[in-house]
């Protein structure tokens, strides 16, 4: 009878569109809580969260944060600066022992890919990926799909372009899982350098030239261009990726006339995006942040039935 | 095995009474308003709040609450579909009448109580039922009933109502039928 029955969430890709639809659902359910001037439910009292990033991150942590903490459950962060992992504990002797302090719940991120599904199979408790190396970030691609949802009314048949860093990109991986189970249409836009070979057979298009990936889309997905990448031979400079993929309100004029404009954050004003797109009324970049709170409340409250 | 409680007439029937008792309860309907329980309370509600405003001539605010969130341990391993609460008034100060169909345990009348809470604060706080089918395990009654019904613990009540496709009915069945309707 559950929509839901593995116990971790480790990736899109080991989802059925059934199972993405039904975390969406209760996502809604989850918003208008948030809506409320008590944005707090008794659902998880007593279970224990804990958010295990061996990578920095601001805002992922804090948005599982909060969401833990709205379904009434103790979190606990544990990052890597303060940890044993400096004193040379192995990754699954740090996991286990946050297992053994109570933790029904882990919140990995890691620079390594597969780093959540190691854990997931050594510990009890639910491990849910906060993004592992260059694999994949499943809570932002659900909140992206949400945010399309909510603003497009539906997902199929969405003409949806993401642009820029596809390479290193665990979010546009994630998003490329999502999006083609639910039916969109999926373009990729950025330099050759950055789209490896042999993503068409995801089922997207690709695309080099930003104007002509751009004409007649719903949504444009802006990634951010992570500036270590620069004087690495991946594009020139950061002037010139600007002037070739960068998105400006011209070049917006090419998608559809109510398409809406998206970034995980944190954007990179005047490298990938102009502030007037950024700020403009199509913008829905700040949504997307409060709808990752309603989104990872689902996935935490769906995992909890998956194990009761 | 199902047998039949109620008729459409005896549903009607139970309906009107509940209406003129909520209304000589509260001393007229002042401040009223009805919130169904998701999902067997919705319809309920609504036609509570018809009958009402009928007798009142006046119209009757009338809600919905999905307790999803709220419910004990039991429910979460079926993770089911969230419905949406919908309540046209701000229920702080208000009297609000709970309304749902069969009343058993009294845990989704806990959990709706909580709920309301988290959304303000009412005057009161009253429970309307159709069905008081008994084995209560928390300390809570119903203030209006339609009808009582004693039963089994492997026996299952089911409200069928037009809204959702049945003709108006009541009936007892076995567990093992239930769901099968």
């Amino acid at each position: 009878m559950p929509v839901l029955n593995n116990k971790d969430l480790l990736g899109i890709k080991e989802l059925s569109a059934d199972e993405i639809k039904h975390i969406l659902d209760t996502a809604s359910g989850f918003k208008d809580v948030l809506k409320r001037d008590i944005k707090k439910v008794p659902t998880l009292r007593g279970r224990t969260v804990v958010n295990l990033f061996f990578e920095p991150s601001t805002r992922t942590r804090t948005s599982f944060e909060l969401a833990a903490k709205r379904l009434s459950t103790d979190v606990i962060n544990f990052s890597v600066p303060t940890s044993s992992v400096v004193k040379g504990e192995t990754l699954i002797d740090t996991a286990l022992t946050v297992q053994a302090l109570g933790a029904d719940f882990m919140i990995v991120r890691h620079s390594s890919s597969g780093v959540p599904h190691l854990l997931a199979k050594n510990l009890r408790a639910s491990v849910i990926n906060a993004g592992d190396g260059t694999n994949e970030h499943p809570t932002q691609a659900l909140l992206d799909a949400f945010t399309m949802r909510e603003k497009k009314g539906r997902i199929e048949g969405l003409e949806v372009v993401i642009v820029g860093d596809i390479a290193h990109s665990r979010v546009a991986k994630s998003n490329i899982y999502c999006l083609t189970k639910l039916g969109a249409k999926v373009r990729l836009v950025g330099p050759p350098t950055l789209i490896p070979d042999g993503i068409a057979k995801l089922g997207v298009d690709v695309y080099y030239d930003m104007d002509e990936g751009l004409r007649g889309a719903d949504v444009v997905m802006m990634l951010r261009i992570q500036m270590e990448r620069q004087g690495k031979g991946f594009f020139p400079s950061t002037e010139e990726y600007f002037g070739r993929w960068g998105l400006t309100s011209e070049r917006f004029a090419l998608a559809k006339k109510d398409a809406i404009v998206m970034h995980p954050g944190p954007m990179n004003r005047g490298i990938e995006i102009s502030s007037d797109v950024a700020d403009g009324e199509r913008s829905v970049i700040l949504e997307q942040v409060t709808n990752g709170l309603a989104v990872r409340m689902a996935v935490l409250y769906l995992l909890a039935g998956v194990k009761a | 095995m199902s047998k039949k409680l109620l008729d459409k007439q005896e549903i009607e029937r139970a309906i009107v009474r509940i209406s003129h008792e909520i209304i000589e309860r509260n001393k007229g309907v002042e401040n009223l308003c009805l919130v169904g329980i998701q999902k067997g309370g919705v319809y309920l509600a609504m036609r509570l709040a018809k009958k009402i405003g009928e007798i009142e001539k006046t119209e009757i605010p009338v809600g919905s609450l999905d307790i999803t969130f709220y419910r004990d341990d039991l429910m979460i391993r079926r993770q089911p579909v969230v419905s949406k609460t919908e309540i046209p008034c701000d229920v702080t100060g208000k009297k609000v009448v709970l309304v749902d169909d069969v009343f058993f345990t009294g845990r989704s009348i806990r959990a709706a109580m909580d709920a309301i809470m988290d959304i303000g604060r009412p005057a009161l706080i009253q429970l309307a039922v159709l069905i008081d089918r008994g084995h209560r395990e928390l300390p809570i009654r119903a203030d209006y009933v339609g009808k009582n019904i004693p039963t089994s613990l492997d026996e299952r009540v089911e409200v069928l109502l037009e809204e959702d496709g049945h003709e108006d009915s009541v009936v007892l069945m076995r567990r093992e039928d239930a769901g099968a309707k």
